[in-house]
């Protein structure tokens, strides 16, 4: 991990890195663990400069939700390098209304499954990803069940013995 | 017929009787037996009964599971074959690797929606007579995956038998089973079409319409068409 000063110092050369734009949105470092906050936008140039960094690994990528937050979706990518065991942890936030996130494919091949993993559970869309479909639940399944607002419980339970003694099954 | 139940004889007394049961026997297949005595010798030896009622029993004891697995409950379900359990003793000899030669079909965990068009799949090829276990709280409840995900069996099929538990124990299996065994055994049908709504799916031959409610894979007498 770099600890929190290297984690600033790694911050401030992304920022320089990309000029003026404003794309580091913040660095967080908890319990041990260090993260950076970028803008969704500059995602893709933020990963490439995090591989040249050696950061060669992208582990993972997740989605969240921060209801009642705004802005409500997150997703995380986590970066390893194998050289120095080292991790990092890139952050970026996304509204439900317009929650595009450019897609890592092309650069990090991995990243096939789990943006369609993410695309299903939590409805961002990323966009340039080649085959952009639901990989978990069917294909006309309606919602994103990992949203908070999604209703936790399931079917209603159709139980014969009620149905034939003219009860409510769903009771 | 009057049903006569005799005392338990001792084991020589036994033997004696058994000797001379045996000997009828011979006499009447030499044809030496005659009047009162065949008759007693005839009601002593025959059982009469319905061929509906054999026809019953024969398929109560010979219902063959389909290989079919869905989770965790799959693993109580493979003590079924082993020695302790072991259903080849009431006939059920094999999980049959087809649904085709399959009788039952044990929906051993959690359905997930979509499994379930295959598992129907499955269940509609299977040939009729048919029947069908929920074993497992996720099958019938969804159980602890009362989720997004699940689905409960009877949302797309018929179910014969609910058998509770997470998992349930292979002896509550085994206690599901001989049930339905003996459900089979008093009527094949178990009423499922009437619970669901599904008369007129049976499978039968030539547009004859069974002349009983059960739904069995029988054709009319002398109507032959389409077999």
């Amino acid at each position: 991990m770099p600890d929190a000063t290297g984690l600033e110092l790694l911050a401030q050369e992304l920022a320089e890195a990309h000029g003026d734009e404003p794309v580091v949105q913040g660095t967080a470092h908890f319990r041990g663990k260090g993260a950076l906050h970028v803008q969704p936008g500059a995602i893709r140039s933020t990963l490439e400069f995090l591989r040249a960094k050696g950061y060669g690994f992208l582990a993972s990528v997740h989605g969240l939700d921060y209801y009642p937050e705004e802005p409500r979706l997150g997703v995380h990518y986590e970066l390893i390098d194998m050289n120095a065991v080292d991790r990092l942890t890139v952050k970026l936030r996304v509204p439900t209304d317009a929650p595009e996130v450019p897609s890592v494919v092309d650069q990090w091949p991995t990243a096939d499954f789990q943006e369609r993993e993410v695309y299903d559970m939590f409805g961002v869309v990323f966009t340039g990803h080649p085959d952009l479909r639901r990989i978990l639940m069917p294909e006309d399944y309606e919602g994103h069940p990992q949203r908070r607002d999604f209703p936790v419980g399931g079917e209603p339970v159709l139980f014969t013995y009620d149905e034939a003694h003219d009860r409510d099954y769903t009771q | 017929m009057e049903i006569v139940r005799r005392e338990k004889l001792d084991p020589v007394e036994a033997q004696r009787e058994f000797r001379a049961r045996q000997l009828r026997a011979k006499q009447m297949l030499r044809g030496e037996l005659e009047g009162a005595e065949l008759e007693r010798h005839v009601e002593q030896g025959v059982i009469t009964t319905t061929l509906e009622r054999a026809l019953d029993w024969a398929r109560g004891n010979s219902m063959f599971p389909a290989t079919f697995g869905l989770a965790c409950c799959a693993i109580e379900m493979m003590t079924m074959v082993g020695a302790r359990l072991d259903i080849a003793r009431i006939g059920s000899e094999a999980f049959r690797a087809s649904p085709r030669q399959a009788d039952m079909i044990i929906l051993s965990g959690r359905i997930s929606i979509k499994m379930a068009p295959i598992i129907r799949r499955i269940y509609d090829q299977m040939l009729e007579p048919k029947w069908a276990i929920a074993m497992g709280a996720c099958s019938s409840s969804m159980g602890v995956f009362n989720n997004y995900a699940i689905v409960p069996a009877d949302k797309f099929m018929p179910v014969d038998v609910h058998i509770p538990g997470c998992p349930p124990r292979p002896e509550a299996l085994m206690h599901g089973i001989l049930r339905l065994r003996s459900m089979i055994h008093d009527d094949p049908a178990l009423g499922w079409r009437e619970r669901y709504n599904a008369e007129g799916t049976e499978e039968i031959l030539g547009g004859i319409t069974p002349d009983r409610d059960a739904a069995v894979n029988v054709a009319g007498s002398g109507d032959t068409a389409g077999a």
